[in-house]
This record gives C-alpha cells, sequence and structure tokens, in this order.
C-alpha cells in the first residue's frame, strides 16, 4: 500500500513560528480522515530553510509547505485527499519571478546543495530511533565493531581528508591517531557543541534533527583511539538539543548501542550529556576541559601538552565538533575514497554554513567545499532582498572577517578563507547590504570579543578593550586620523601576544574591514558622515 | 516555613550527586533552573557538599554568563545580540524593549515581573531579529511587535 508520509518541521526556528500547535493540530485533521496507515504524520528536525517555517513536507512526492498557519490546516489536510486539490497558496514563491514551486527540488534553495551531513535532518523524527535504523543508522557502527580494527577506521579517517568542523580544520585522522597512541588507564570522547559564534546554528540543527549520527560518530572514534566514556558538550542556550540528545542516547542505551559489551563486541562505550554555562572561550579545547572539570574555562598557555594526549581529568581526550563526528558514518559505510572525491584538493567533503543576514533565502546549507560565495548568496540564497546592492560577507564569526564584492568569485575553503583574511570558523555566514556599516561590524565583534575574553591574559583582555573604545569613538564622531594606524598596531599586538586562538583572531573583524573597506572608516573620521547612515550619532 | 522548604529542595537536588567537583555546574544549573538565581544559602551549601570554598564557587558563576545571583523577573525578556540580528536592527528591537518596559539592560522590574537582559546568540539567525520571552522565542522582530508582546506595561 502507497502511503504518504506528512514531516512537519520541529527545529528551535519552526517551534517558534507555532509548530508544534501545527503538527498537533494537523494531526488531528487527517485522524478525521479514519485513513489508517496511508497517511503517516511525523515530527522532524530542522529542515534548513527556517526562514519559511514552520515547514510541512509532503513525501514521496515531496511537496514543500511554508509558512503554515492553524488557519491553513484543513486546506493542507485535504490536499492529502486522493483527488485533492493542492495547496497552492502555501507553496515557496521565487523571490525573483515570483513563481509558485510545488516541489522542494526544485527550489534553487535546496537543489543546489549537497547534503551529506544534513542527509537525514528534516527527513526522520529525532526523537525515534527506529527511523534513523531505517535510513540505515547504525550500520557504520556494525561495520567498525565486526569488520575493522582501529588503525583501520583511523587511515580510513586519514584518507578521507577530513577536516576539523570546529574551525581551526585540523586533519581529524591525524588527532585521532595521537590520541590512539597515548598511553593511559583511560580516555575519554567529547563532541563539541557549545557553539558560541553568534550567527552560526548548525551544529544545534544537527544535534536537534540528527542526534544519533553524532553518537554514532562518537561511538566509531571511542572505538578506534580506544575510549570507554564520552560527553556531549551542548550550549545552555539549546535546550531543544539537550532534550533529543537525552532521548537518542536512552534509546541506544535501550538497543545496545551505547553501554556494556556494545552488540556483543565486547566494546563498552557510554555517553553524557554536560551543559555549559555561556562562555565563548570553552570552544578552545583546553577551556572546554576545565568546564566539565567544574572550573572557569581559561585557556592553558603554550607550551602544553594537546588534548589528545593530555585531556580531561590529565587523561587523553579526543574533541572533535558536532558535524565531524556527524561525518564520520558516513566516511566509514561509503568509504573514504567516495568522501574525497568531494571538495578541494585540500578541503574534502562538505560545508555548512548557516546562511543568514541581507539575504533573500535564510537557512541552514550543506555545499560541497569549493564552491564559490556568488553561488552560495545568489543561486542558493536568491541574492540582496529589496533590490539592494550586496556589500559583503561575514564568515566564521568573531574570529572571522567580512569579505568584500571582489572575493565573490573566491571558491570558499578552509585556505581560501584564510587567505583572504577571514576564516571557515564553525560556519556562520552573515550577509551584509548597503544599508550596513563596516565600522560599526567591526565595533559589534570587538564589542563581543572584549565581553567574551577570559581575561587571564593582557593583550586579549586589554587589547581588545582598547580596539573597542577606539571604533566606538569612531563610530560616534570622535575619530582621530590616526586611529586606523592605531587599530593596525594594535591587532598585530594582540594578534601575536594573546595565549589563544580567541584574542589571536579576535582582530580579523577590524582588520578584513580596514583592508576591504577603508574608504568608510576614513568617511567617519574625515568627514564626520556614516556611508550606510547606521551609526546614530552621526 | 519558607526557608525550611527551600533547604529541603535543596538537598533533595544534591542527593542525586556524588559530592565531585566536576558537578559543581551541572549542580549550579539545576539549582538556577529550580529557584531562578543561585541564592546564597545554596552556594554555602554546595560548598560544604562538594568539599570547596564559597569563593570557589563565586569565582565559576562569575565567570560563566548564564549564572543569576539575584532573582529574576517572572518573565524573562531576552534580547539577541548575535550577528545576523544585530545586522537586522537588533540594536532597535533592545532600545525598545528598553523603552516599552522602562527598564535598562540587565534590570529587574521592582515587583520582580520582567527581567531584561541580552544573549550572545540564540541560534535561530534565520529568523532575526529575536527575542527570547522565557523559553518562547519570537523571531523577525519589528518595534511594533515589541509593543504588542508587552501590551500592559508602561503605557499610559
Amino acid at each position: 500500500m502507497s502511503s504518504k508520509r506528512v514531516l512537519v518541521c520541529q527545529g528551535t526556528g519552526c517551534i517558534s513560528g507555532g509548530a508544534e500547535q501545527i503538527f498537533s493540530s494537523l494531526e488531528e485533521e487527517i485522524a478525521r480522515f479514519n485513513l489508517g496507515e496511508s497517511i503517516q504524520i511525523k515530527r522532524t528536525g530542522c529542515h534548513g530553510f527556517c526562514q519559511r517555517g514552520p515547514l510541512v513536507v509532503i513525501e514521496p512526492e515531496g511537496i514543500f509547505y511554508s509558512k503554515v498557519a492553524p488557519d491553513d490546516l484543513p486546506e493542507l489536510a485535504g490536499s492529502l485527499l486522493s483527488g485533492g486539490k493542492l495547496a497552492e497558496r502555501l507553496f515557496y514563491r521565487d523571490p525573483i519571478t515570483d513563481k509558485p514551486i510545488a516541489h522542494y527540488r526544485d527550489i534553487p534553495f535546496y537543489n543546489k546543495q549537497q547534503r551529506l551531513v544534513l542527509r537525514n535532518c528534516g527527513n526522520i523524527d529525532p526523537e525515534n530511533i527506529n527511523d534513523y535504523l531505517a535510513v540505515g543508522g547504525y550500520q557504520a557502527l556494525r561495520k567498525a565493531l565486526f569488520e575493522l580494527a582501529p588503525e583501520q577506521i583511523i587511515d580510513e579517517v586519514k584518507r578521507s581528508g577530513l577536516r576539523g568542523l570546529g574551525g581551526a580544520g585540523f586533519l581529524a585522522g591525524q588527532k585521532w591517531e595521537v590520541c590512539r597512541r597515548a598511553t593511559s588507564d583511560g580516555k575519554y570522547v567529547i563532541c563539541n557543541g557549545d557553539e558560541g559564534d553568534p550567527g552560526a546554528f548548525q551544529d544545534r540543527s544537527v544535534m536537534e534533527a540528527d542526534p544519533h549520527s553524532v553518537l554514532e560518530g562518537m561511538l566509531i572514534a571511542g572505538y578506534a583511539v580506544g575510549a570507554e566514556h564520552g560527553f556531549i558538550y551542548v550550549r545552555a542556550e539549546y535546550p531543544l538539543a539537550v532534550k533529543r540528545l537525552r532521548i537518542a542516547i536512552a534509546q541506544a542505551r535501550e538497543k545496545g548501542f551505547l553501554g556494556k559489551d556494545i552488540l556483543g563486541s565486547g566494546f563498552d562505550f557510554d555517553v553524557e550529556i554536560f551543559q555549559g554555562a555561556g562562555a565563548f572561550v570553552c570552544g578552545e579545547s583546553t577551556a572546554l576541559v576545565l568546564s566539565i572539570e567544574g572550573k572557569r574555562g581559561m585557556p592553558k598557555p603554550l607550551p602544553r601538552p594537546r588534548t589528545a594526549e593530555v585531556g580531561l581529568w590529565g587523561k587523553p581526550t579526543l574533541l572533535n565538533n558536532v558535524k565531524t563526528f556527524a561525518n564520520i558514518p558516513l566516511i566509514i559505510t561509503r568509504g573514504s575514497e567516495w568522501f574525497a572525491a568531494r571538495g578541494t584538493s585540500r578541503s574534502k567533503g562538505t560545508a555548512i554554513f548557516s546562511l543568514t543576514g541581507k539575504v533573500a533565502n535564510n537557512g541552514l546549507i550543506e555545499v560541497p567545499m569549493g564552491i564559490t560565495l556568488r553561488k552560495i548568496i545568489y543561486d542558493i540564497g536568491g541574492g540582496i532582498p529589496g533590490g539592494k546592492a550586496f556589500k559583503a560577507v561575514q564568515t566564521g564569526g568573531p574570529s572571522g572577517g567580512c569579505l568584500s564584492a571582489e572575493l565573490l568569485d573566491m571558491p570558499v575553503d578552509f585556505d581560501s578563507l584564510t587567505t583572504a583574511g577571514s576564516m571557515m570558523g564553525s560556519g556562520g555566514m552573515v550577509v551584509m547590504d548597503e544599508d550596513t556599516c563596516m565600522v560599526d561590524v567591526a565595533r559589534y565583534f570587538l564589542d563581543f570579543t572584549w565581553r567574551e575574553s577570559c581575561g587571564q591574559c593582557i593583550p586579549c583582555r586589554v587589547g581588545t578593550e582598547q580596539m573597542f573604545n577606539i571604533l566606538d569613538d569612531i563610530t560616534k564622531g570622535e575619530g582621530r586620523p590616526e586611529d586606523i594606524n592605531l587599530l593596525l598596531e594594535l591587532s598585530e599586538a594582540v594578534v601575536r601576544g594573546s595565549l589563544c586562538a580567541l584574542g589571536q583572531t579576535a582582530p580579523n573583524p577590524v582588520l578584513t574591514t580596514i583592508r576591504y573597506f577603508r574608504h568608510e572608516y576614513e568617511a567617519h573620521i574625515r568627514e564626520k558622515r556614516c556611508p550606510a547612515d547606521v551609526c546614530q550619532a552621526l | 516555613m519558607e526557608e525550611e522548604l527551600e533547604e529541603e529542595l535543596l538537598r533533595e537536588i544534591l542527593s542525586f550527586y556524588k559530592g565531585k567537583r566536576g558537578e559543581l555546574i551541572p549542580i549550579l544549573l539545576e539549582v538556577q533552573a529550580n529557584f531562578g538565581y543561585l541564592p546564597e544559602e545554596a552556594i554555602l551549601l554546595i560548598a560544604s557538599f562538594l568539599n570547596i570554598t564559597e569563593g570557589q564557587i563565586y569565582s565559576l558563576a562569575s565567570f560563566y554568563s548564564l549564572f543569576r545571583l539575584v532573582p529574576l523577573g517572572r518573565r524573562r525578556v531576552t534580547v539577541c545580540r548575535g550577528t545576523a540580528c544585530h545586522i537586522r536592527g537588533g540594536t532597535q528591537i533592545l532600545q525598545e524593549a528598553e523603552k516599552v518596559l522602562g527598564l535598562k539592560e540587565g534590570e529587574t522590574s521592582s515587583d520582580l515581573e520582567y527581567t531584561l537582559e541580552t544573549v550572545a546568540c540564540i541560534g535561530c539567525c534565520a529568523l532575526a531579529p529575536c527575542i527570547r520571552v522565557n523559553r518562547d522565542v519570537h523571531g523577525e522582530m519589528t518595534l511594533e511587535k515589541v509593543r504588542e508582546l508587552f501590551p500592559t506595561s508602561n503605557e499610559d
């Protein structure tokens, strides 16, 4: 019997638009038809197109309904009956042609993406492990436990070329090998879900929408490096991710994927959730470890052993980002060659961005490494709304920078972004138009890093504050001609003198805005004018 | 009477923990979830439970942005300061919330009804600018929607 699946997105974005109510009311409407199993309704995690939420997707046809309101439900339910008319007014409309599009595979926001890590997001019920099993979940774990030795797994991860997706882009396989080789009576695996970068929400979406893929990646990592215990460090602002992970862990234990003697292999591994308490610096590995130990998260100065050698409670600790772990089941199942065929020569696989700001289509996207900024912003993002002109795109959060229009055709990967003065970071991508003031943006980021500096080293604590004060003066019309050079000089001192990556990258927003938008600084300082008309004092 | 109840609840919370230093953040989060902030008596009790000084707890609690040492209002209004919110007018949303609630960022109304705060990012960037009231996120905020959200406060 052919059956329709009605998928109601229950990501944080859609829930804020009333998606919980949409689900229960639609469930009632459908129940009234008495059609039994021929129409199934499911809650799913984030489908990615948060801006158009609440979202309802009808499979197998792939009909995409956006901005669904309670009043729309009788019509939407009626469309599910045989011979029912599609609710065309709920279709997504192309931002340029205004043409309604019925299927999500025809919407450029989706069909220009390559969804690997996000493969299950929006398609399965994250609170039901059977949904994950039905799409091949935990097959990679079986393969790892019964067909591969730990060294072979590490070789696979090395050959895949996967780089850590938390920001720094360190080769994942190398880190795994260091941790494997460290001798100790106990080791830990930590999944970093702290995602403190403002403007990024992809880790949250993966944890909310496909928690088992993260657990499976951690399990394989634990087996490969010889750890028996794992932690998922989740940002405190993400209550829904915590809830879904808790459910996933309980269900995985029940099915024998977590705990003692997993699937009869003799391998023991269990995972617990640790909620962060709000500190951006805890994204740094040694700070995160101290935080789990119940201390202030203050990064340890170099030289020091790597966390993979001496980490949590002095034991070797493998720390990777949420998306890095979510990639692992794919690499094990499909092989390193398959994975390495994607992306560029030095950045393999895909990149996930939170595409937001002054762009027509906002949401979570996954694209092959090496795609150009133009394709992301114009093809997937639908360009700049309201007939405004593109000005800049900000990547990498407070550690990254603002790139100008002349870089739109640059292929995006770890290395090209760094060369341009920005970075991949955790994957925020905020588009800015002619109404955005670049000095104000630099001031905004320094306000953030200054607040978030842990305070133990002077270049970061005092340097970022001084830089903020200068930027604040400029936006108030009190800038002096020598301020641009002073900012450059201070930036160098903060980059070279800071203990950890927070300080070392904090000047990037200032350096890139001076590099690409120096004329805006000059207009503020010399003409006491804000070209974008943002700075209220001018 | 009320104080006794509070201590009873505290002891019940602590009974689920073993007394290890690594439990400090989870304990503080749970106590705050129950009391809305970290009362002084709770800090004293937790310190003796974990065999650390109160100073060590204050040191930690003042480091992480989530912890509160004073009671908060029943409705916690949190304006997002994330990047997407910032460039889509988050500053004006904060100013409007300050005006409508008659509070500055970080303040609580004297009747303990409202607290106005900001947060680095709540991760709802596609719906920027955002406000969260207790656990409910309100996206695509406008000045008018801020006024609609808090209709009873400070309107003459």
